[in-house]
């Protein structure tokens, strides 16, 4: 009897379990305000305080509190992703081509960078070093990455938003004092031969240099780099070269998904509120250089001064880039190969 | 069984029972007892290499988890909806997924231990196929079949309906690692029972159906139990294939191994030490059943169709 | 018997072929659809995807680090199934309730906890490193909770054939002369190799998929600690494709060679008990 009551309670489990997962499965018209922001590795901690206080200004505003999920992973495997249907509501990737990847594919209405202010950037960033305690390699510039006993850390360029802007640093600090392409490709055909590991991604590259402690210095980040010395706790700093790239992570509502899902409101809503000062003065905090003039000068002096190359003195445009660097068989291609033995 | 009979001269036939006899006690003692230093250093060696490579650890996951004491325990767990979501779905996922290989798993052990057909060998081969597959493998080829790249997605996409990404997805993904474990165990238990109860009860008139549920299942009961138990741990604790297959979206498609990796990412070492202890309580209480349903399952394998 | 099983017994044609369906769907659709994406791939394109040095260096180390946790496994699992079998000690039966652990503890948690042990100021660590032995992140970490994902399966397919070892053979062999030593050699050994073996393959088998201990372990240094999974894992985040599916396939070829292998192992051991 006993028996006989387990069985029925383990079928009707089953059965519910069953009817929860196929009905998971169906692409939902579901609330108008709850959205997906499809986002690169590093911002986890930006979006979560973000999202808390957007809701706040949701509610007080409209009445109903919107929910917001977000996926996290390399920025251009993200991209790749969304295009292969996963349904972020607005993407908010780490550089120009992977948000374009998604327009060509159609998912994205052209013209989208003219949407929001600033071109669709309420932040900007750059790519800076993480070192060791105390310096012990004495890693002050880009010339130091080149020495023979220096491994340096930075995500895989196909995959990751981090990686590719750390390529365009490293190659631009070459050509933009004086080097020649020739000089810039021996130079980082070099750093990437001492390289030893390419994450996928830019926080699991943080978790190699940071947390498996390998390699002298790590490209990233200037959010990241701030947030990974202060979680190792002395263990770490950071070092600002003199000069490096001026990274713009655009941020865009993937038009497809919010016409399909009746969001558009909502996500456009999201978007705007990324330029509230409000949100100015939190993306600050998170050492995310912020576009809103006012708060910038408030701010100023959370951000060391350093020259920043934006990707137009390396290449007419992102098209360009794209050919000349990250095509197949392009210079990533040719100087990385399958890779040399160290 | 024995290779050195002829070398020893008289072999008797053992009689397979568990309970030695006195004569057996007395010569167990005299011929079987080895030197007192053996014992004692292949005991400890025992002990030592279970306690150093198992019982450490298990106790490393529960003192890291209550390092910031039982409040921060219970909220890292309670408070974190994404965490909540994770547990809810491993509990949606998991036993999804056992329950059809479990379905399966009676089908082939019932087809293959008590018939005899062309292609058997190669059917029980096959069916062990996923077992020595990689689970990023398992992942992969999935997202080949139903991403949005593949005829099959794009078809499903058009008509609103998502595999890849969403939970039917990990269902698929965890149904396919765990696939063997339950029909492994059911056959070589068929096997030794024999179909004579099967067919007696037919011979007295009893259909299909009733033969199977009054005769088949209770006979197999603790050897299906134990398939299950074994399908369902492992299926709690996939990592590799869900993580390819998942999208890893927090709150939405994270399950509890995937949020393990996540939180640890997150810099909260407690939380994702929190998460991974209830997994391993979870398999803590998989193994304890596991010792019950063997017992039960010794006598079960040894009654000779009763 | 089969005709006899087949008039008698009901439920032959819906078992088949429940049977059939299902794993042509679960199982062997995907798997070909991995194969027919990787032969998208012309002969030349494949073979560089699969055979790189990186590549080479991966199948290596999965290889290599599978096959000595594997013999350790035998060497260990032997004794500590032995040691179960024959001896009685206290907090016995805890200890091998134990040796299940690895088969239900979560791949991932397995891995997670492996590496906080022997990092530098984890409990373990603390006194191995200085010894120069580095746990975490390293190639030994990888055979080490290797060596922790396999240890159940030698144990376990010991275990019951020594149980089973007629003790009346060990005692007319003591009554005919042969010390303890001989005895072990000549007439023990010799029943537990088959299923020592069996065990080492199933070990060994495990250990060459075994991906979420070993990444959580692993530093994934190209040429050093990349395993082969990792590979293919790399490639699915580049969206290659058909490059994954090519080293995929691969490991899908070996792996069922090792399948063969085992089966075959399996049914010389059980012929050779009888």
């Amino acid at each position: 009897m006993l028996y006989r009551l387990l069985f029925l309670l383990i079928v009707v489990y089953l059965i519910s379990a069953a009817v929860w997962v196929v009905r998971a499965g169906i692409v939902r018209d579901g609330n108008p305000n709850d959205l997906l922001n499809v986002a690169c590795d590093p911002t986890r901690e930006l979006w979560r305080e973000l999202n808390a206080n957007f809701q706040e200004h949701r509610e007080l505003r409209t009445g109903k509190r919107p929910s917001i999920r977000q996926s996290h992973g390399g920025s251009s495997s993200q991209a790749r992703a969304v295009i292969d249907g996963l349904d972020g509501d607005v993407v908010t990737l780490a550089m120009f081509p992977d948000t374009d990847a998604i327009r060509k594919a159609g998912l994205i209405a052209p013209n989208w960078q003219a949407q929001l202010p600033n071109r669709s950037l309420p932040f900007v960033s750059t790519i800076v070093f993480v070192v060791r305690k105390e310096n012990p390699k004495n890693i002050r510039d880009w010339c130091d990455l080149a020495r023979p006993d220096i491994a340096t850390i930075t995500p895989n360029p196909k995959t990751s938003g981090n990686g590719k802007w750390s390529f365009l640093a490293l190659w631009g600090a070459v050509t933009q004092r004086g080097g020649s392409d020739d000089d810039a490709i021996e130079y980082v055909r070099k750093v990437y031969s001492q390289t030893p590991v390419l994450d996928t991604s830019a926080r699991a590259s943080t978790m190699t240099f940071a947390q498996k402690k390998i390699g002298d210095v790590h490209l990233t980040w200037e959010n990241e780099a701030h947030l990974e010395v202060q979680e190792a706790g002395g263990a770490l700093e950071i070092v600002y070269p003199p000069i490096s790239v001026l990274a713009e992570p655009h941020v865009a509502v993937v038009d497809r998904v919010v016409d399909r899902k009746g969001t558009r409101a909502t996500a456009e809503a999201y978007l705007k509120y990324l330029y509230t000062e409000e949100a100015q003065e939190i993306i600050a905090s998170h050492h995310y250089r912020p576009t809103n003039a006012d708060v910038a000068a408030r701010t100023a002096g959370l951000f060391p001064k350093i020259e920043l190359f934006p990707i137009t003195k390396l290449a007419k445009d992102w098209g360009e880039i794209q050919e000349r660097f990250f095509a197949e068989g392009a210079i990533y291609d040719r100087i990385s190969g399958s890779g040399v033995k160290r | 069984m024995r290779i050195d009979a002829e070398f020893v001269g008289a072999a008797s036939v053992s009689d397979r029972s568990n309970t030695p006899s006195l004569a057996d006690a007395r010569g167990s003692v005299r011929s079987r007892t080895d030197p007192a230093w053996v014992r004692y250093s292949l005991i400890g060696f025992t002990v030592g290499t279970v306690a150093l490579l198992i019982l450490v650890p298990l106790i490393s996951v529960f003192a890291q988890a209550f390092s910031k004491g039982m409040l921060a325990y219970w909220k890292s767990l309670a408070d974190d909806s994404d965490t909540m979501h994770s547990m809810f779905l491993t509990l949606m996922v998991a036993p999804l997924a056992v329950a059809i290989n479990t379905v399966f798993g009676i089908a082939a052990a019932y087809s293959i231990a008590r018939f005899r057909f062309p292609g058997r060998a190669i059917l029980t081969t096959l069916i062990d196929l996923p077992f020595s597959v990689s689970p990023v493998v398992a992942g992969l080829i999935f997202v080949l079949l139903f991403g949005l790249q593949s005829t099959a997605g794009t078809w499903l996409k058009a008509h609103g309906y998502q595999i890849i990404f969403a939970p039917p997805g990990l269902v698929l993904a965890t149904a396919f690692v765990t696939f063997p474990f339950v029909a492994r165990e059911l056959i070589p238990v068929m096997e030794s029972q024999g179909a004579d109860e099967e067919i007696a009860a037919r011979s007295m008139g009893a259909n299909g159906w009733q033969m199977f549920w009054r005769i088949t299942v209770p006979n197999i009961k603790w050897g299906l139990i134990y398939g299950v138990i074994l399908c369902n741990a492992r299926a709690m604790g996939e990592f590799g294939a869900i993580f390819v297959v998942s999208g890893r979206i927090g709150g939405a498609t994270d399950t509890m191994p995937l949020r393990v990796e996540k939180l640890i990412q997150e810099y909260n070492q407690q939380a994702a030490f929190a998460v991974a202890s209830v997994l391993t309580l979870l398999s803590l209480i998989t193994l304890l059943l596991k010792v019950v349903v063997e017992r039960k399952l010794r006598a079960e394998k040894t009654r000779p169709g009763d | 018997m089969s005709t006899l099983n087949r008039r008698v017994l009901p439920g032959f044609g819906l078992g088949l072929s429940t049977t059939i369906l299902y794993l042509s769907l679960l199982v062997l659709l995907p798997l070909a659809a991995c194969l027919w994406k990787a032969a998208e791939l012309s002969p030349a394109e494949f073979w560089a995807a699969v055979w790189t040095p990186r590549a080479v260096a991966a199948y290596k180390l999965t290889f290599v680090a599978s096959l000595l946790a594997a013999l350790v496994n035998v060497v260990v699992g032997s004794i500590v199934g032995w040691t179960l079998v024959r001896y009685d000690f206290p907090f016995k039966r805890l200890i091998d309730a134990l040796v299940d652990v690895p088969f239900a503890l979560p791949t991932a948690v397995a891995g997670l906890v492996y590496a906080s042990l022997y990092v530098s100021d984890g409990w373990l660590g603390q006194f191995l490193t200085p010894l120069g032995i580095q746990g975490a992140y390293s190639r030994f970490g990888i055979v080490l909770v290797l060596i922790f994902t396999g240890f159940p399966f030698v144990v376990r397919t010991i275990q019951p054939v020594l149980e089973d070892l007629d003790a009346e053979t060990e005692e007319a062999a003591a009554n005919l002369g042969a010390d303890r030593w001989q005895t072990f050699t000549r007439v023990i050994l010799p029943t537990i190799i088959p299923p020592a073996l069996t065990g080492f393959t199933l070990a060994f088998a495990r250990a060459i998929g075994e991906y979420g201990s070993v990444v959580f372990i692993s530093s994934n240094k190209q040429f050093e600690t990349e395993i082969a999974p990792m590979l293919i894992f790399a490639r699915l985040e580049a969206y290659e494709y058909r490059e994954a599916a090519a080293v995929a396939s691969v490991l899908l070829g070996f792996s069922f060679l090792m399948l063969i292998f085992i089966n075959v192992l399996e049914r010389w051991s059980q012929r050779h008990e009888n």
